[in-house]
């Protein structure tokens, strides 16, 4: 594999892991306590990365995460008797089963209801168990038991120490990996925004569950931790306010990086410790006073360095890329096409309005397979309406669409990707940070199955491999090999849509819907897309092209249709097209 | 449960509902404008209502320091702004706004004994020490961040908050407050007891209703704030300020807080935090109104309020749990209603 990090980073990984390694035999009793504590604090902290950093969602009821699996545990050994390795998968599912039903809840409404929901959820959490009777109250349970591993038992913070940062570390290399493959792809994508996400047929819904349902489990995990190295549970740690401080932890360390999580959970918590001596002294009073101190730096941190303090460790680190496998690797299986001239797409009285406009009006129109059809028309035609039409991103308000001798026009995008059919976005849609390389096998995720845990535990390296491979040959095929690595971002507009045009081909699709494919590039990049479209053609694809570039479009298209106002103004083969008078008076003004 | 007591609880509630439904309709038009989901609401409201007991205590309010800190930083960073841009002649009326007037509204407060005041000049100096610091937060807080996401935007009002929380703490004590009621008037119907607080109280929201009601249909600066809800890049292009926008939803927010505090302190023991758990369920009843409708936010927060009243004579102990968990059958029915479309 050619994926192994620069050997400076191996190198100060393991400088880290000596360190923590000793940390236990040589310092006092009160910084193990404190490592203790930033350890648990992390494991939480590294969830809100997965879910904020990289979902783009976020919650504050992380710390009623962490209460559910202390309070599970507390109650199921005290009252049940039960072995406290038991207990942990048990918390673990009754955290999930409530994180999937908040998430099921919210998921469909806008990204900010989430996290209300999650303010509800902490706060109710905190009153509920503090006025249950059987779980102790505002009391809470006492004499849990500690944890037996073996024949040892771990009773000190410093036996606890391994356990907390083995778990610690054992979550950060499983969420690294899970973020680098096709899981971990799909929920980056969701800061992209759902609807290029889901017409790469990504079940951004699930996805997002996936995040927030991680770092749930990551919180309840710590809770177990916590409990039994306490062996004593009350609500206070759980509640809303501890919530808000775990995310706290993780903006300021690095909302987008796994380490950020260690990172931002050890410097508030040593400030804490530090606030917490000084500024009763100073005030004259005791109190929360660190929290004036957590918010303006948080509000500081928002304004100045948004990314926290991790990215500027991070400058003098050499990167880690993802690099296609050299090759090894097997291809994907490909759909079979169907024959050339058969049709593919029917497009049957389309029509579709916005509240009075109608911005389609019955159009009807099909494509074959082997053949370019180009949607041409003046700005406001209705053409990218239509294409969003077509590919379910916005559904028509009436009229079929017949794909591949199915109807289609009720189904998701997502469906209708499964289905063969693939676009790009006249607005670029791209994960500016991620590199070329991610940002396009995005594209294949429907041809990869492994799931999360696999993902986890690196089990899907095979798949992964295969998937990378496919990406970087439709890259080079598309003429960006050069760029294959940089960041999505980084490249010219033309070069995007050029990207944009290989992530749709990493799909594998039998239908190519281009939105302006042409737009922003040189007269020598141009040839060079329309040789592709060319190929891909005399492969038997089927491309359905909307352009504005009338050289581009009567050199290449073998049929085309034209759109006026929402309504087809005529269709046919290219010199009949440039014939037509009211195509030309459409395009040029009438001659009065 | 006996009849007087239905009423006894039902006169509660609403009266509870009619502060939650304010605090609604603030978050909305903050939300709005601004995109900003308000979570500080709620410490305007403690800070109202503390600032009114400081007020009659004979105490100096702690919100004069803020105030004045506030007003300092922004002179600052204004006069910086001024001093880059060379337009120094901006420099005194800067100073004067956020220096002098909190200086001389300091002064007032020194040099008269506000306790022996009248109640509604303690109340206009009450507000007057805490509106301004809605605006005065914005120019701090998200004005420089204004082009955030909602998320991120969301966070900084997770940390105004906590900030304000502590602040709180360190200027009022951990002790609460309660002020005396502002009328000693009851009225006897039936077998039950009205009081004149109540009455007053839902008077004053009414009017407040009301008040906005014609500040957003009649006046230039209610129909600008509606534009910049509605389209903020096509109410740029016509020449509203996005800052501008944003300050007075803020100002209106920040009065609207304040004053909630004030009319509801008599009825309840304020803390330094209990602002957030009230402004939570002004909250509750916004997201029942979707963060968009105005006269659903206000009927859904009424309808937490008679919720809270009810729940906390059936089961006491659970009032908050079962107010909270409103909100999942709540968003699970918006959720089923709206189909989402994805802001560009």
């Amino acid at each position: 594999m050619s994926n192994r990090p620069p050997v400076v980073l191996t190198l100060y990984l393991s400088v880290f892991l000596v360190a923590l390694a000793v940390a236990p035999l040589i310092l006092p009793e009160f910084y193990i306590t404190l490592l203790n504590y930033i350890g648990l604090y992390a494991i939480v902290a590294l969830g809100l990365v997965m879910l904020t950093g990289v979902g783009g969602l976020t919650s504050f009821g992380q710390a009623a995460f962490v209460g559910l699996g202390a309070y599970a545990s507390a109650y199921l050994t005290t009252v049940h008797g039960i072995s406290p390795w038991l207990t942990l998968p048990a918390g673990l599912l009754i955290t999930a089963l409530v994180a999937v039903t908040l998430g099921l809840v919210t998921l469909r409404l806008s990204g900010h209801f989430l996290p209300l929901g999650t303010i509800a959820w902490g706060m109710s959490f905190y009153y509920l168990f503090g006025n249950l009777e059987a779980l102790g109250g505002h009391t809470g349970i006492a004499g849990i038991p500690s944890l037996q591993l073996f024949d040892l038992e771990l009773k000190s913070g410093r036996e606890y120490f391994y356990l907390i940062w083995v778990v610690l570390l054992a979550a950060v290399f499983a969420t690294r990996n899970l973020l680098d493959s096709r899981e971990g792809r799909a929920v980056r994508a969701l800061k992209g925004g759902s609807v290029m996400a889901e017409a790469m047929g990504v079940n951004t819904p699930r996805a997002k569950i996936v995040a927030f349902t991680i770092a749930a489990l990551f919180a309840s995990t710590s809770g177990w931790l916590y409990a039994h190295l306490q062996r004593f549970v009350n609500p206070t740690p759980f509640s809303l306010a501890q919530g808000i401080e775990y995310l706290f932890m993780a903006v300021v360390g690095g909302v987008s990086h796994v380490w950020g999580a260690i990172l931002g959970a050890g410097l508030i918590t040593i400030l804490k410790q530090w606030l917490q001596d000084w500024l009763p002294r100073l005030l004259g009073q005791s109190g929360n006073f660190e929290m004036i101190v957590f918010g303006l730096l948080m509000i500081f941190v928002l304004h100045r360095a948004r990314d926290g303090v991790w990215p500027m460790i991070q400058r003098f680190l050499p990167r880690r890329t993802v690099r296609a496998p050299t090759g090894g690797a097997a291809s994907l299986p490909r759909r079979p096409l169907p024959v050339a001239g058969s049709v593919v797409l029917e497009v049957q009285n389309a029509s579709k309005r916005f509240g009075g406009l109608v911005a389609n009006d019955k159009v009807s129109f099909d494509v074959k397979a082997g053949e370019v059809m180009a949607l041409i028309g003046p700005n406001g035609a209705g053409k990218s309406t239509m294409f969003n039409g077509i590919s379910g991103v916005d559904p028509l308000s009436a009229g079929a669409v017949v794909f591949r001798g199915a109807n289609v026009e009720s189904l998701s995008a997502r469906e209708i990707a499964r289905r063969g059919m693939s676009r790009t976005f006249q607005h670029v849609r791209l994960l500016p940070a991620m590199t070329v390389i991610e940002n396009v096998a995005i594209g294949a995720h429907l041809r990869g199955h492994k799931g999360v845990i696999a993902a986890a535990c690196r089990a899907d390296r095979a798949e992964e491999a295969r998937l990378l491979h496919e990406a970087a040959r439709q890259i080079e095929r598309c003429g960006l090999g050069e760029q294959m690595y940089e960041a999505a971002g980084s490249l010219p507009l033309g070069k995007q849509r050029i990207v944009e045009i290989a992530r749709a081909l990493a799909a594998d699709p039998c239908l190519l819907l281009l939105d302006e494919p042409a737009a922003g590039l040189r007269y020598l990049e141009k040839q060079s897309l329309g040789e592709l479209l060319r190929r891909l053609r005399a492969e038997g694809m089927a491309i359905l092209l909307v352009e504005h570039d009338m050289d581009f479009v009567m050199g290449l298209a073998d049929r085309v249709v034209v759109m006026e106002f929402g309504h087809k103004l005529a269709a046919g083969l290219p010199e009949e097209i440039q014939r037509n008078p009211a195509v030309v008076e459409a395009y040029l003004g009438g001659v009065e | 449960m006996e009849l007087q007591i239905a009423l006894l609880l039902g006169q509660d509630g609403i009266t509870n509902g009619a502060i939650y439904a304010l605090l609604a309709l603030a978050l909305v038009l903050v939300f709005a404008v601004t995109r900003v989901i308000f979570i500080p609401q709620g410490e305007f409201v403690a800070f109202g209502a503390l600032t009114l007991a400081s007020l009659q205590a004979g105490k100096l309010p702690g919100t004069v320091w803020l105030l004045l800190c506030l007003g300092a930083a922004i002179a600052v960073l204004e006069s910086l702004r001024a001093a880059r841009e060379r337009c120094f002649r901006q420099i005194p009326l800067i100073l004067l706004i956020n220096c002098a007037a909190p200086l001389l509204l300091a002064g007032v407060l020194v040099a008269f004994s506000p306790a022996t005041l009248p109640l509604p000049v303690q109340v206009l100096l009450a507000l007057m020490l805490v509106v301004p610091l809605g605006p005065m937060i914005y120019r701090l807080a998200y004005q420089p961040v204004a082009d955030l996401t909602v998320l991120a935007l969301l966070i900084v009002s997770v940390a105004v908050h906590v900030t304000l929380v502590g602040i709180g703490l360190l200027f009022f004590g951990a002790e609460g407050s309660r002020t005396p009621a502002f009328t000693d008037a009851s009225f006897e119907i039936g077998d039950t007891v009205l009081q004149g607080q109540t009455i007053l109280v839902l008077v004053a929201s009414a009017l407040l209703i009301v008040a906005l009601y014609l500040f957003f249909e009649r006046t230039i600066y209610g129909k600008a704030l509606r534009a910049t809800a509605m389209n903020r890049t096509g109410a740029r292009l016509m020449g509203i300020s996005g800052t501008l926008a944003g300050q007075l939803s803020f100002t209106l927010a920040a009065a609207i807080g304040a004053l909630s505090g004030i009319l509801i302190s008599p009825l309840t023991t304020i803390y330094y935090d209990s602002g957030f758990l009230i402004g939570l369920k002004g909250f509750v009843g916004a997201i029942i109104g979707g963060l968009a409708s105005y006269p659903v936010a206000a009927a859904g927060a009424v309808l937490v309020g008679l919720l809270e009243s009810y729940s906390s004579f059936w089961a006491s102990a659970f009032k908050e749990v079962i107010v909270f968990t409103l909100i999942i059958p709540v968003l699970l029915w918006r959720s089923l209603k709206t189909r989402h479309v994805e802001a560009e």
